[in-house]
């Protein structure tokens, strides 16, 4: 971890600017990480932000920290999308960030955390890999390695809208602190100018990336553009909700598809096979991810957790970042862009929609 | 085959105004074509988008969804907000390949039973012209 992030985390603490720091450390065991939440300066030192994973979408973290209110002050280290989920999830009242100093870091790019845990294990140091790029103006994979599909058509990598911000990228390998005033002024942080080739690096990264995007999701449009499509790609489906279990936004604690709404009697399987000769299961599959995107797909965030939690590699986060993008151009809205902008679900103006009612 | 064709239409339908023109329509003995099935809902707004989408998983030929005119939600504003959720709905269907045009957001009062049986016929007469629902002949999903 840079010295200047890890100095900041000691700081937040030791400064009495904050309680408690969210960020990720090395899991219990070696290999892989684990959001650690760390009230001892002294147990930063391992802690590492930077590091190219997520093992988990840290705003379902936040949420379970601050529901409700946070009991004390807590600053957490989120990258872009988990900064995006957490705003989120604070309109959706399932995080408060009252007391919440969000610190936005560059995002360099995510692994799987298999294939994370799979450099690490071969010897490789992958945050390294990734400041030293990142010093450079580039966010590229070790060689031989890929980052998650999400990531690569990632074209928001940078967070926004967070109280601090550690700018990595186009830096030469300086992290540069910038933020709020009376947060910098209580830690003694200087005003510094962005550095040089800071914004060139980042209007290339988000060039590059929107092209990526482009691709992806014009490829999956051409898989999934009928319902034969669509069947062919989701066949593989097993209904085992991993996708929603992770997924940042689905919050729900009284989901339809953890009821027993769709938990039909055996006779009601009868009349289905009877109607149509031969009966696909398990049953609502399809159902299942047309109804997520239904509840979700106004609010994602595009991080991909759900694709990653696949176990049969379902093209989940490209349809639904496909789908969702349509959905949010409906409203002009941009999940996570900030708190002032209105879930599109939750308000309605009497004036719009004059063709899809009459 | 066209001709033996009869579309399934499920109709989910406002207590407070289209359910009661329905009701109109019939104590007006009005006649509108039998292949609507109606569920009654206490309001537009209430529709979770799950159940229109089991119909057409289901191979439901058609969805009618009935709600009060704008401005006179019983409940203050449910249509309005079923309005967006309908909206949301035929985008997604549209983007993955199924034909939005299958399900209706219509607004008919309590006094509109006129307006319910010709609704009713111009749906099912829309429907027939585009044929059965593809999925019917899928093997359930």
């Amino acid at each position: 971890m840079p010295a200047v992030l890890r100095r900041l985390l000691a700081d937040l603490l030791e400064k009495g600017l904050v309680d408690a720091v969210l960020t990720p450390r090395p899991a219990p065991g070696g290999g892989n990480l684990a959001q650690a939440l760390v009230d001892k300066p002294a147990l930063l030192a391992d802690a590492d932000p930077v590091a190219p994973v997520m093992p988990v979408q840290s705003a379902r973290i936040l949420s379970a920290l601050t529901a409700g209110g946070a009991p004390y002050r807590l600053a957490a280290v989120l990258k872009a999308c988990e900064v995006r989920a957490a705003v989120e999830l604070a309109k959706l009242k399932q995080v408060d960030l009252g007391r919440v100093v969000l610190i936005g870091i560059d995002c360099l790019g995510t692994y799987e955390p298999n294939d994370y845990a799979a450099l690490v294990a071969a010897g490789q140091d992958p945050t390294a890999h990734a400041l030293a790029a990142a010093a450079a103006g580039a966010v590229t994979p070790l060689a031989g390695a890929a980052f998650r599909e999400a990531c690569q058509m990632c074209e928001q990598p940078i967070a926004e809208g967070c109280a601090l911000s550690v700018a990595l990228l186009g830096g030469g390998g300086q992290a540069l602190v910038s933020g709020a005033a009376e947060l910098l002024e209580v830690l003694g942080y200087p005003e510094a100018p962005e550095p040089a080739g800071r914004a060139v690096a980042v209007a290339a990264l988000v060039a590059e990336r929107t092209a990526t995007r482009d691709c992806m999701l014009g490829e999956v449009r051409a898989r999934v553009h009928d319902m034969d499509g669509l069947l062919a790609e989701f066949g593989r489906c097993i209904r085992c909700y991993n996708c929603m279990t992770a997924c940042p936004i689905c919050y729900c604690k009284e989901c339809v598809f953890r009821s027993a709404t769709f938990d039909h009697a055996p006779a009601a399987y009868e009349g289905w096979l009877h109607r149509h000769g031969a009966l696909r299961l398990p049953a609502d599959t399809l159902l299942f991810h047309l109804t997520r995107l239904n509840h979700m797909s106004a609010s994602c965030v595009g991080c991909g957790v759900c694709s990653s939690a696949c176990p049969n590699d379902l093209p989940v986060a490209q349809l639904f970042r496909a789908v969702g993008r349509e959905v949010q151009a409906l409203f002009d809205y941009h999940p996570g862009r900030s708190l002032s902008d209105e879930l599109p679900l939750a308000v309605f103006r009497e004036d719009e929609l004059g063709d899809v009612a009459r | 085959m066209a001709e033996d064709f009869q579309p399934r239409i499920i109709a989910f339908l406002c207590n407070w105004c289209t359910y009661a023109g329905a009701d109109l329509a019939g104590t007006s003995r009005l006649q509108y074509p039998p292949n609507v099935r109606i569920i009654r809902l206490m309001c537009s707004g209430a529709l979770d988008p799950v159940y229109v989408l089991k119909a057409l998983l289901e191979g439901a030929d058609g969805v009618f969804i009935g709600g009060c005119h704008p401005g006179d939600c019983h409940y203050q504003n449910g249509n309005y907000k079923a309005r967006r959720r309908v909206a949301i709905l035929k985008k997604i269907l549209e983007q993955t390949g199924f034909d939005p045009d299958r399900v209706w957001l219509r607004w008919i009062s309590a006094s509109e039973g006129r307006l319910f049986a010709d609704t009713m016929t111009e749906l099912v007469e829309t429907i027939r012209a585009k044929g059965p629902n593809p999925l019917r002949g899928q093997w359930g999903m």
